[in-house]
């Protein structure tokens, strides 16, 4: 049964190229620590600067404005936490969306619980924040805005060029999270008028387990992890050279195969959407339009989405669910409330997320099977039978 | 996938899926908005489970309880029915994932809820739900659901509180 792997927000597979840099990496050094004086040492800062160059490069930063990290956590972490530990004295409110992914959500909570008050704006039914809520809900001691880029979700991009004037002009630091978007569609930093930005890895064909994080010159930041002077003292500890070596090679690639990339991407969704039409009662999620080419959202009436996952996956078609019960807690998706789903639509969401090597005779094939499962648990499912 | 095989067996092919028509016992158990629903219908006669059918809106494991519960309650007297507990249920499949737990209490509660609603029909005297101002939502703070009347956190989808016994609405 050939596996056919549909849930690349969770994670992409290594890109040919990636793989080929950290086994060749691995094969030269592997171990030369870039702190050390001698020759070891100056091999090893060697290719640290190239795999900086290449995520700044990514995103137009400056390679001395790239931290690397473990990940996107730890990135979103360290901006949220590092920006409100070094401006506390100046004012302790931030202000955030409903949608953040729990990183975020998570660190605000540790943040609040220390004295520190957040503002949590709402997005319309498309999950797009309105930039004028920003501008209403900055008071004189707001010190940091975190609005993710694009949601992992649902896939919707958020207008952060503009919430990002706002902050410039207000002096305010700005982070986004763009752990979802990074390496998928363009970014620009200055662009994007933001000072901070998380991005990780392994969401676009690099190893898990590395990130990185975007810190504009003379932007006020304490440390996450404290230590050595790695990292231009903003994260000590002796890096990890074989994941970054990966990351730097998969943002190099990014680069460059990006048009391609998302042309092939958009025609996957493209695709799936036209099939998808020809299914009753399906609610898509996210905005039609201003969404990561690769991520389709949408939520089955009267089932619920891990049975539909696991049928799937019986039939080895990896995909996605933010049901509760797959998550192990009693809730439905936040982002899917804050959106406006009902319990029960939301409960029955599936996530299909598409990447470069996935084909549309993959798509045809999955689709078959996800008709069928939908067929199967409708005709189990009480609520379908009282629509009726 | 954290399940077991007996789970992946009544997941893949349920047995008894429908609804009988003219039952002769309905129990429905469960919301939606924490997580599961499940009607179940019987059919008696002589005192015995002649047939039985489930529906059920849920994840793997719900479907997998709805599916074992009927195959155990099918062919028993309603007695040896009702000593069917949600524990013994989910050894017959061989153990849940300890966050599915709570879908196997669905399992037998739906059962004994269609038993208990033949008894009341036979006896005539079926019980009009005492009426409560209606509520619309179950509050919910942190990933936990809270009893909208009295603020009990609800660790098992229910029609009703298990403390205050106040209707829980479906959506």
């Amino acid at each position: 049964m050939e596996l056919i792997y549909f849930d690349h927000i969770s994670g992409t597979p290594l890109h040919p190229h990636v793989k080929e840099a950290m086994i060749k990496y691995i094969k030269e050094n592997g171990f030369g620590n870039p702190s050390s004086q001698h020759r070891l040492g100056d091999m090893a800062i060697e290719t640290l600067n190239n795999a900086r160059e290449n995520v700044a490069k990514l995103i137009n930063a400056k390679p001395e404005e790239i931290v690397f990290t473990s990940g996107g956590t730890e990135s979103v972490n360290h901006a949220i936490k590092g920006v409100a530990f070094a401006k506390a004295k100046k004012g302790k409110h931030i202000i955030t969306s409903n949608i953040e992914h729990q990183s975020v959500s998570r660190a605000l909570r540790v943040l609040m619980r220390m004295g520190y008050e957040v503002t949590t704006l709402p997005v319309d039914s498309y999950g797009m924040i309105d930039p004028s809520d920003v501008k209403k809900a900055i008071k004189d001691d707001t010190i940091l805005v975190t609005v993710m880029h694009a949601n992992n979700e649902i896939g919707t991009i958020e207008p952060i060029d503009e919430i990002g004037k706002i902050t410039r002009e207000r002096g305010i630091v700005f982070h986004t999270d763009a752990v979802a978007s990074c390496g998928n569609i363009p970014i620009d930093v200055n662009e994007l008028n933001v000072d901070l930005l998380s991005l990780s890895a392994n969401q676009f064909y690099g190893p898990p387990g590395v990130g990185a994080l975007y810190i504009r010159e003379k932007t006020p930041i304490f440390p996450l992890i404290d230590g050595g002077t790695q990292e231009n003292n903003q994260r000590a500890g002796t890096q990890n050279m074989i994941g970054i070596v990966g990351l730097g090679k998969a943002s190099e690639l990014a680069r460059i195969e990006m048009p391609e990339r998302m042309e092939h991407l958009q025609n996957l969704k493209r695709y799936f959407l036209s099939k998808l039409n020809r299914i009753d009662d399906i609610v898509l999620n996210g905005h039609p339009e201003k969404s990561l080419p690769g991520l389709v959202s949408f939520s089955v009436e009267y089932v619920e989405g891990e049975s539909m996952m696991i049928m799937l996956d019986e039939k080895g078609i990896c995909v996605s669910t933010r049901s509760a019960c797959a998550s192990g807690s009693l809730r439905a998706s936040h982002v899917l409330i804050a959106i406006g789903r009902d319990y029960a639509t939301a409960q029955g969401t599936l996530l299909f997320s598409f990447g470069i090597s996935n084909t549309m005779e993959q798509i045809d094939r999955a689709f078959v099977e996800l008709e069928e499962t939908i067929r199967f648990l409708r005709n189990i499912s009480p609520l379908y039978k009282k629509k009726k | 996938m954290q399940y077991s095989d007996t789970v992946m067996e009544h997941f893949r092919s349920p047995k008894n899926v429908g609804r009988i028509e003219n039952p002769d016992g309905i129990g429905e158990v469960g919301n939606p908005v924490c997580g599961d629903m499940m009607t179940i219908t019987i059919k008696v006669k002589d005192d015995r489970i002649e047939d039985i059918k489930f529906e059920t809106f849920g994840c793997g494991a719900a479907i997998a309880v709805s599916s074992m519960v009927t195959e155990m309650a099918k062919g028993k007297t309603l007695e040896e029915a009702l000593k069917i507990t949600n524990k013994s249920v989910a050894e017959q499949l061989g153990g849940l994932p300890k966050n599915k737990l709570h879908c196997s209490n669905l399992g037998a509660d739906a059962l004994h809820k269609a038993i208990m609603d033949y008894y009341a029909k036979k006896e005539g005297k079926a019980k009009e739900p005492k009426k409560f101002e209606k509520v619309d939502y179950i509050g919910e703070r942190e990933g936990k659901c809270y009893c909208p009347y009295c603020d009990t956190e609800l660790l098992t989808p229910a029609p009703f509180c298990k403390k205050c016994g106040k209707p829980l609405p479906s959506k």
